[in-house]
């Protein structure tokens, strides 16, 4: 009641001088903070289009005049970028799909079967998320020595096909699911894989979503543990590969805007598709790439 | 008897089934590295020649070296740059886009866009930008009569240019935090629109503030604990001449594994730094209780 005769005259007092100047001031007020944001990015689409004698100009212009595609070509002809793309993309989506996959059966397993020591393994879930990656980092990069996996794709993807947060995430949204959905299953004869696949995936949508979105992002803009298996020129991924590039080109700063602009597209598209997967997961847990 | 034995087995390798996957992954490449490391930080290894057991003299070392406490008082000097700005920013962000805003997805688009970039992306964009010449920064500077510094050249300028750099990228992602605590605060508590300044400042601090609490809190935790691990935009944007004003404690660890081959200390590093942001998390969860007020 009470909120409802609020917006009643809110609605009214839109009208009145006053409120009008203060929306005024606010959209204009947004309008500039996000002109703040962006403008780096016009401006970084506008040096990767400039040609190379015009970048060093002491007037920096968010328009390139002559404009020139020379420095995608050199990214693709000379520089590789395409094969660093096509790793970027094979890591993260195969990191991704082994993330959700592992996550949500142990999740199920967690939330939905009862099982001697289940508390205890789930306390051990919960103390690695306490632990920050740079402890983990030495040792794993040993490991993968090791392994003779230093260089390979294995190092690159297979310490990231699980997640513990992935799977405290699943675990939540599986709980608040009633038992009795999956019972009416039990007793038509329904094994636990397809209670799995049929009945609580499909529930939780929006938390795989979730799940999906923050692992591509983190894989695809991953720099850290990259940066230490993968060093041969055929093995880099884009992050590793463009810090790189901007050491060898240290003025060229077409060349490596136009490379920053690549990198950014596919998770600028990611982002368009799934703008509320993204927000939900930050506005629940503060996930972070 | 002999049914429920079977039954007992069959459902074990249920569980087994589902937990084994992610259950491997987490001991080989997380439980067993933080074991590891936690050996290792005894030990001194370059990788080649046989492991040294040196007890505790890898601790005694860093916290007698120099590089150390200089690393350390960067990463604070970081800390305290960063944090206070990006919360106090994306929090009036998202009081204004709060003020049901017409097209709120396009402006959640723009202050997202950095958030969804990569680290090494937004570094390099920041370096060209706070390029004291060309870039965009000291251009805009320019405009205003202002003469801007050298920034990244410059060590005393160099940290301010790694923070402004870094609130730029996360100003978005605190924002939608905020956002979304705001969104939750009941009806009757919002604000009418058509309060007065002294009116409205009074509702945002006794009413909205205390009903943030519990979101300030958790976003002040999550951006404590990130800003302390700080480390890709540090990397990339410092140039040669004021990496002695810049370096950082991650960096340290990094430095000491790859460049220098001492596992032990890089080790030793890593739990350092855990045990700091450790520390401060407790302080957090202590000090919450005289400012942070749950229903």
């Amino acid at each position: 009641m009470t909120s409802h005769a609020q917006t009643l005259s809110t609605a009214q007092d839109i009208h009145a001088p006053r409120v009008r100047l203060w929306r005024a001031a606010l959209y204009l007020t947004l309008t500039a903070l996000a002109g703040v944001m962006l403008v780096p990015f016009i401006w970084m689409v506008s040096t990767s289009l400039t040609q190379d004698q015009y970048v060093l100009s002491a007037t920096p212009s968010l328009i390139p005049n002559p404009a020139t595609l020379g420095s995608y070509q050199k990214l693709l002809d000379l520089l590789n970028i395409g094969g660093m793309f096509v790793n970027s993309l094979f890591v993260a989506v195969l990191t991704t799909a082994g993330q959700v996959l592992t996550s949500s059966m142990a999740a199920y397993a967690f939330a939905r079967m009862r099982w001697r020591g289940r508390d205890v393994v789930f306390a051990l879930y919960l103390i690695t998320l306490m632990v920050p990656a740079q402890v983990t980092i030495v040792p794993l990069f040993i490991l993968m020595r090791l392994f003779g996996w230093v260089n390979t794709y294995q190092a690159l993807i297979l310490p990231g096909l699980f997640s513990a947060f992935g799977t405290f995430l699943l675990r939540q949204a599986f709980l608040t699911i009633p038992r009795e959905i999956e019972e009416a299953a039990f007793i038509d004869g329904a094994s636990h894989w397809t209670i799995f696949r049929r009945v609580v995936l499909p529930l939780v949508k929006p938390g795989l979503a979730t799940l999906t979105v923050f692992s591509f992002m983190g894989s695809w803009n991953a720099y850290l543990w990259p940066l230490f298996v993968a060093r041969q020129d055929s093995m880099l991924t884009l992050p590793v590969g463009l810090a790189r590039l901007h050491g060898q080109y240290l003025t060229q700063w077409n060349l490596v805007m136009a490379g920053a602009v690549i990198s950014i597209i596919p998770i600028l598209i990611v982002y368009l598709f799934a703008q509320r997967a993204f927000v939900r997961g930050i506005a629940l847990s503060g996930l972070k790439g | 008897m002999y049914l429920a034995g079977e039954r007992r087995w069959r459902k074990t390798g249920w569980v087994l089934l589902f937990l084994a996957p992610s259950l491997a992954g987490l001991i080989l490449f997380t439980l067993g590295p933080i074991l590891a490391s936690l050996g290792l930080t005894l030990f001194q290894w370059d990788l080649i020649r046989p492991l040294e057991f040196v007890g505790l003299d890898n601790f005694r070392e860093i916290f007698a070296s120099g590089e150390f406490w200089s690393a350390l008082s960067h990463t604070l000097y970081f800390v305290i740059g960063y944090i206070p700005l990006v919360m106090l920013l994306a929090l009036g962000v998202a009081l204004l886009l709060n003020q049901r805003v017409r097209g709120l997805a396009l402006y959640r688009t723009a202050f997202f866009i950095p958030v969804v970039s990569s680290w090494v992306v937004i570094s390099l964009l920041g370096k060209w930008a706070f390029n004291p010449r060309y870039g965009l920064v000291n251009y805009a500077l320019g405009l205003v009569g202002v003469q801007g510094p050298n920034w990244l050249f410059s060590s005393r300028w160099a940290m301010p240019a790694i923070i402004l750099t870094s609130v730029w990228k996360d100003i978005g992602f605190v924002m939608v935090m905020f956002l979304a605590g705001l969104q939750s605060i009941p009806h009757e508590y919002r604000e009418a629109s058509a309060l007065d300044g002294a009116q409205a400042w009074n509702h945002f601090r006794w009413i909205t503030l205390p009903l943030l609490s519990p979101t300030t809190f958790f976003a002040l935790i999550i951006s404590l604990i990130a800003s302390f691990q700080v480390f890709d935009q540090v990397w990339i944007m410092s140039e040669t001449g004021t990496k002695s004003a810049t370096t950082v404690l991650v960096q340290q660890i990094v430095q000491n594994a790859f460049s220098y081959g001492r596992m032990g200390t890089a080790a030793a590093l890593s739990w350092v730094l855990f045990a700091f942001i450790f520390a401060i998390t407790l302080v957090q969860l202590r000090l919450q209780r005289r400012w942070v007020a749950y229903d």
